[in-house]
């Protein structure tokens, strides 16, 4: 192949997908490259989709996407063994379209993004691993894949390779991530009849509830577990920070964890008699906004997971995936319509442009956030305990009166954390949040 | 609670993999290094489908094709950086059917 293009786009996951299609929308000559058998054949993700990020990208798609059942019911519970605290919220307004997000099934959801970029005008080409990006000094002017003469060039590539952001690291344009950054989540899905889905989980036809969890099961490693109705399937799932597995004492391995949750007393019957079809593990870029590499250079601009783009508190990725991806492509569009090189002081326009939008925005509020989590574990340990126990002293009928029980309740939190602990507790979360 | 049992290769069963056979993506670099420098051998409990198996000589064997390529080997192998990492060749390796 010896043609030229203007871009190359390196993966078809949501960010790659979105760069291709917008560049090929705007005009570009686009080549992109995907490892697996299908567009999303190698992809991972719980799976929520935002739809503001899509809107953007593809106002219409909800006539022939592949979605699975609009959110109605946000859960959150704060697991013990026995038990769990939780809070609910569900809303009509979720009921009324255009609707805010909706559960998908990524090999499915990918596929179909993919025919939209093949209908945009960019060359898809699958089945093909891109072994490393070639050089011209500092320059990247191309891709290396592993087929006979696939050396392909381009005056940009798109680097959308995913979280381990293999390229960008064997060209040392950052470095390896560290344990402390990134989660390991395993999951499964189980497949049940719609009905029955609909009647465990109250909701009717189309709507959908999830279910976000933290607590014991991840035996104190920071974590977060979760539940996801589909329309004919559940997702469940639990993921932990890499380096609290490798450093639990216990050595757990991830599956053990994830049965753990589906053994749950709250959660085995929503499951009940689910067909297991799929065991899958991902890694999530949670370092946040101290974590965001160099994302742009000569020739080259890495958008999605491969650049750290999750906000972890908010469980969001997919659509700052989709919107880094739109304005990496919407770069190139200006810098070409300018007649500008694609280098590096022009691609510059690319983070200034992320740093206006809601992706760095939303990073930088939360910078805090992955170093108070991974220095204060009692988040994950200690408090769902107390709270789990404090709401069965309260509601337990046993004859003991309820001031009795309060002061209980307070002086079991002050035993567990002492009074500065609560307060200092109280303090770090809030400065983490505000 | 803390008594489960699970057989990780039954999960494994369910996932679809095109292995390519005689070319593993993943590769232990030096198993000296697992054997005689690594105490903790993370990787044998971390990996999320039980590629890395402990020995009883005290070494660690890999065999990828139960691979969910997510690369969590080649980070927690930050001390001896001894796990050479790449995704498999185009087409091969698995394929999710949900993803």
């Amino acid at each position: 192949m010896n043609e030229r293009f203007d871009v190359i786009v390196v993966g078809a996951g949501p960010a790659g997908n979105a760069a291709a299609y917008t560049a090929a929308k705007g005009g570009l000559r686009v080549l992109q490259i995907e490892r697996g058998e299908t567009p999303g054949s190698k992809n991972v993700q719980g799976a929520i989709l935002y739809s503001d990020a899509l809107e953007q990208i593809i106002p219409d798609f909800r006539e022939d996407a592949p979605l699975e059942r609009h959110i109605i019911e946000q859960r959150m519970w704060v697991l013990d063994d026995e038990s769990f605290v939780g809070t609910h919220f569900r809303s009509n307004d979720y009921n009324k379209p255009p609707y805010n997000r909706y559960t998908i099934i990524r090999a499915q959801f990918d596929r179909w993004f993919s025919s939209k970029v093949r209908e945009a005008g960019a060359l898809v080409i699958c089945e093909t691993t891109v072994e490393q990006l070639l050089m011209d000094g500092k320059r990247v002017v191309g891709v290396r894949c592993d087929r006979i003469g696939g050396d392909v060039f381009a005056d940009v590539v798109i680097l959308a390779d995913g979280v381990n952001s293999t390229l960008a690291r064997k060209a040392g344009f950052h470095e390896e991530l560290v344990p402390s950054n990134v989660a390991l989540a395993v999951k499964e899905i189980l497949f049940l009849p719609e009905e029955t889905i609909q009647s465990r989980f109250n909701i009717k036809e189309d709507e959908g509830v999830v279910i976000e969890m933290v607590g014991k099961v991840t035996e104190g490693m920071v974590g977060t577990g979760f539940l996801y109705t589909n329309r004919d399937s559940l997702t469940i799932g639990v993921g932990c920070m890499l380096g609290d597995f490798k450093d639990n004492p216990k050595r757990t391995p991830p599956y053990h964890l994830l049965e753990r949750l589906k053994q749950h007393p709250a959660i085995a019957p929503l499951i009940a008699g689910g067909e297991m079809k799929e065991y899958a593990a991902h890694l999530i870029p949670e370092g946040g906004y101290n974590a965001i590499p160099q994302v742009y250079g000569h020739g080259w601009m890495i958008v999605g997971d491969s650049g750290g783009f999750v906000n972890s508190v908010h469980r969001e990725g997919s659509n700052l995936a989709m919107t880094t991806g739109r304005i990496a492509a919407e770069t190139v569009i200006a810098a070409k319509a300018a007649g500008k090189p694609c280098d590096a002081p022009t691609l510059r326009a690319y983070k200034a442009a992320l740093n206006d939008s809601f992706v760095m925005k939303d990073l930088h509020k939360y910078r805090d956030m992955p170093d108070v989590f991974h220095q204060n574990k009692q988040f994950f340990t200690t408090y769902p305990e107390l709270v789990n126990r404090a709401a069965s002293t309260m509601l337990t009928v046993d004859g003991i009166d309820k001031k009795t029980k309060e002061r209980e309740i307070f002086s079991s939190f002050k035993r567990s954390r002492s009074l500065t602990g609560l307060v200092g507790d109280a303090y770090k979360l809030w400065r983490a949040l505000r | 609670m803390n008594t489960v049992s699970v057989n990780v290769e039954e999960k494994l069963f369910q996932n679809r993999y095109k292995v390519d056979h005689g070319r593993p993506h993943i590769q232990i670099k030096d198993a000296d290094v697992c054997r005689n420098a690594c105490k903790s051998q993370s990787c044998t409990f971390v990996c999320p489908a039980a590629c890395y198996k402990a020995e009883g000589n005290g070494g660690v064997t890999l065999i990828t094709d139960g691979c969910l390529e997510c690369g969590s080997c080649r980070i927690i192998c930050s001390e001896h950086e001894n796990v050479a990492w790449e995704y498999p060749r185009g087409g091969h390796g698995i394929l999710f059917k949900f993803g």
